[in-house]
């Protein structure tokens, strides 16, 4: 079966592609396209993931949907795909959709699990921001499917692989970029494997330190609740839950954070939770894997104090 | 400026999820439903700033039944000039986008507007797909939207960062948090709405190409684990070596 993957890159294999290359090895023999000018041997290591064949559009520097989408449907069609695979970034949300909708194929949209073992492709996806899962169906001959970050593990599995250029006439994109405000280092939230998030019970925006502390001693991407973010303490694209960002991370720490439903909604799907807040009767616990009762000020230093010494001890 | 919004109705947010009939439908059993909020806070609101700077109309759009009419009427109080339906289920994302796309081919907006994603399903699917079926471009995730004369210019959420473009006239566009303030209607509005065109259309015929067998409700938490807040080195030694995720 021939599985066309999308990945976009940089100077490096990011994770989100390495899950969607399992996830294409999985269902088939993989054609892996990108474009822009990613080193060689980023490009080589997608074949350690299990793509045979490597396509790259190296002129094209711009991420404009239309354009993206008439690429991905032309290499559809050369390289016959039954299945076509992205991530649910967004670039994804962008872009998947539209191929789906130009060759009338089904489309998944956040897909979290292989296909189950059915007649027909069915595979599962969050619904109700995260409350529930819905097994979806797809009748179409060609099927879309986009992966929700950090739901797939990636496997190593390595093939022969061969790269080559791509090129072929594919429209103009009608929108025009201006300019990029980038969002600094570190990991962005969506992608983040570990995550340390604190709420209206940091009191002000100056206490944020411990919070940044904690997050650098581990290596963790910063979050927060929908208030702080509207009150301006933190940037919006902190702001996680219904509104905000949906993360699954493997680790989620919340400090000061009371767990209203509409905060749970966009981190409940995280894998291990951590509850940091002074009121025992907080909901949050009640979604906690690991809880502390007790006051952000003073757990939050000591939890850090605690992954340094932890971090040094393992070298 | 002719502007059209997609509304669709969801679950108010405090709602618990059920499913009844073998977990195949949504338990709507005591549920409370409301505009999806990125359609209502954000897209709708927006548009209605435009339009009141600039003139123009603001038309809502919704494939459903008279189910969604309640949220319609919402839709028409906080301000919107009138409101079509399509009559049908909203079986599948390509489904819906298909309708509104008929409909969209046939009135020359200049500004077609979805929310994000809806809450419940989560898609985030109808705005691209809709954006293809008009041949229009799609500027996905805005928290921002000017106009000046035929130009928009927005900022949109991309991995990166936030991007700035410009799109000229007609284009298709997802709100996201920041694009406006959530309106309270007032009484003025609530009243006008019984009285503004709903336009009830019937559906054309699309073949849905995705369909949900079931629904699951995820595993429960097994329970918290309580630690001191001295024993932070304990929490760090259960998250290595129970949990594994450090
Ligand atoms: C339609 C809708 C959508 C929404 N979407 C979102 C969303 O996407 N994301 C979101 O987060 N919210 C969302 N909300 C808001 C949500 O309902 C809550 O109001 C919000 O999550 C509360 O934020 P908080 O926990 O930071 O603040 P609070 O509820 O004020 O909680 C602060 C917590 O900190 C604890 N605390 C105080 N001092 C300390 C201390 N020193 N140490 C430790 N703990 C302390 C308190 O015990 C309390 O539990 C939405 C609401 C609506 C109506
Ligand atoms: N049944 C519907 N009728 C009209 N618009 C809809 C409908 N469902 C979704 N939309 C619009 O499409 C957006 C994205 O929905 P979704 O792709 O389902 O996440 C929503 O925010 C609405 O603006």
């Amino acid at each position: 079966m021939s599985v066309l993957v999308f990945v976009e890159l940089k100077n490096k294999l990011s994770k989100a592609a390495k899950e969607a290359i399992t996830y294409g090895k999985n269902l088939g023999s993989v054609t892996v396209i990108t474009y822009g000018n990613a080193p060689d041997n980023v490009l080589s290591e997608m074949g350690e993931y299990g793509a045979e064949k490597i396509w790259v559009y190296r002129s094209l520097n711009e991420a404009n949907d239309q354009v993206l989408c008439n690429f991905i449907v032309k290499a559809a069609k050369k390289t016959d795909a039954e299945f076509i695979v992205l991530s649910q970034d967004q670039t994804g949300k962008a872009v998947g959709p539209r191929v789906a909708a130009k060759i009338e194929a089904g489309h998944v949209s956040g897909a979290i699990s292989l296909p189950e073992n059915s007649d027909e492709f069915t595979v599962k996806t969050n619904v109700y921001s995260g409350k529930a899962i819905a097994y979806v169906t797809v009748h179409s001959k060609i099927k879309v499917i986009s992966i929700l970050p950090n739901s797939i593990q990636p496997v190593e599995n390595k093939v022969d692989s061969s790269i080559s250029n791509f090129e072929e006439d594919l429209g103009l994109g009608r929108i025009k970029i201006k300019d990029l405000k980038p969002l600094g280092e570190g990991i962005p939230l969506p992608e983040a494997e570990l995550v340390v998030s604190a709420g209206r019970g940091l009191k002000g925006p100056e206490n944020w330190g411990i919070v940044e502390d904690l997050a650098k001693s581990l290596g963790a991407t910063t979050a927060c609740s929908r208030p702080v973010a509207d009150i301006g303490w933190r940037p919006h694209h902190e702001h996680v839950g219904q509104t905000g960002v949906a993360i699954r991370p493997n680790l989620y720490i919340a400090a000061g954070i009371s767990g209203a439903i509409q905060h749970l909604a966009g981190v409940n799907g995280s894998k291990v939770i951590v509850v940091i807040n002074t009121d025992p009767e907080a909901p949050f616990f009640k979604a906690a894997d690991y809880g502390v009762i007790g006051d952000a000020f003073e757990v939050l230093p000591k939890l850090t104090t605690a992954i340094n010494n932890f971090k040094s001890s393992q070298v | 400026m002719k502007i059209l919004v997609c509304i669709s109705k969801v679950p108010d947010t405090t709602s618990k999820i059920n499913f009844v009939d073998n977990d195949t439908k949504f338990d709507e059993n005591g549920v409370q439903y409301v505009v999806n909020p990125y359609d209502e806070w954000y897209a709708l609101v927006r548009a209605l700033e435009l339009v009141e700077a600039q003139g123009g109309s603001v038309t809502t759009i919704t494939v459903g039944t008279s189910a969604d009419d309640p949220t319609i009427r919402k839709a028409l109080a906080i301000g919107a000039n009138d409101a079509v339906r399509i009559d049908a289920e909203p079986v599948d994302s390509f489904f819906v986008s298909k309708q509104i796309a008929n409909y969209a081919l046939k009135e020359n907006f200049d500004i077609v507007m979805t929310g994000k994603e809806t809450i419940n399903y989560n898609g985030a699917q109808i705005g691209a797909m809709v954006s293809e079926l008009l041949d229009m471009p799609f500027v996905s995730l805005a928290s921002k939207l000017d106009v000046v004369s035929n130009v928009a210019t927005l900022e949109r959420d991309v991995q990166a960062g936030i991007e700035v473009v410009e799109v000229e006239f007609p284009f298709v566009v997802s709100a996201s948090k920041g694009m406006a303030e959530q309106r309270i209607p007032n009484m003025r509005g609530i009243m006008a709405a019984r009285t503004k065109p709903l336009n009830i259309i019937p559906a054309d015929d699309q073949k849905p190409l995705t369909s949900v067998l079931k629904f699951e409700l995820p595993s429960p938490k097994t329970g918290c684990k309580y630690l001191d807040p001295e024993s932070m080195d304990e929490l760090v030694e259960l998250l290595h070596n129970e949990s594994k995720v450090i």
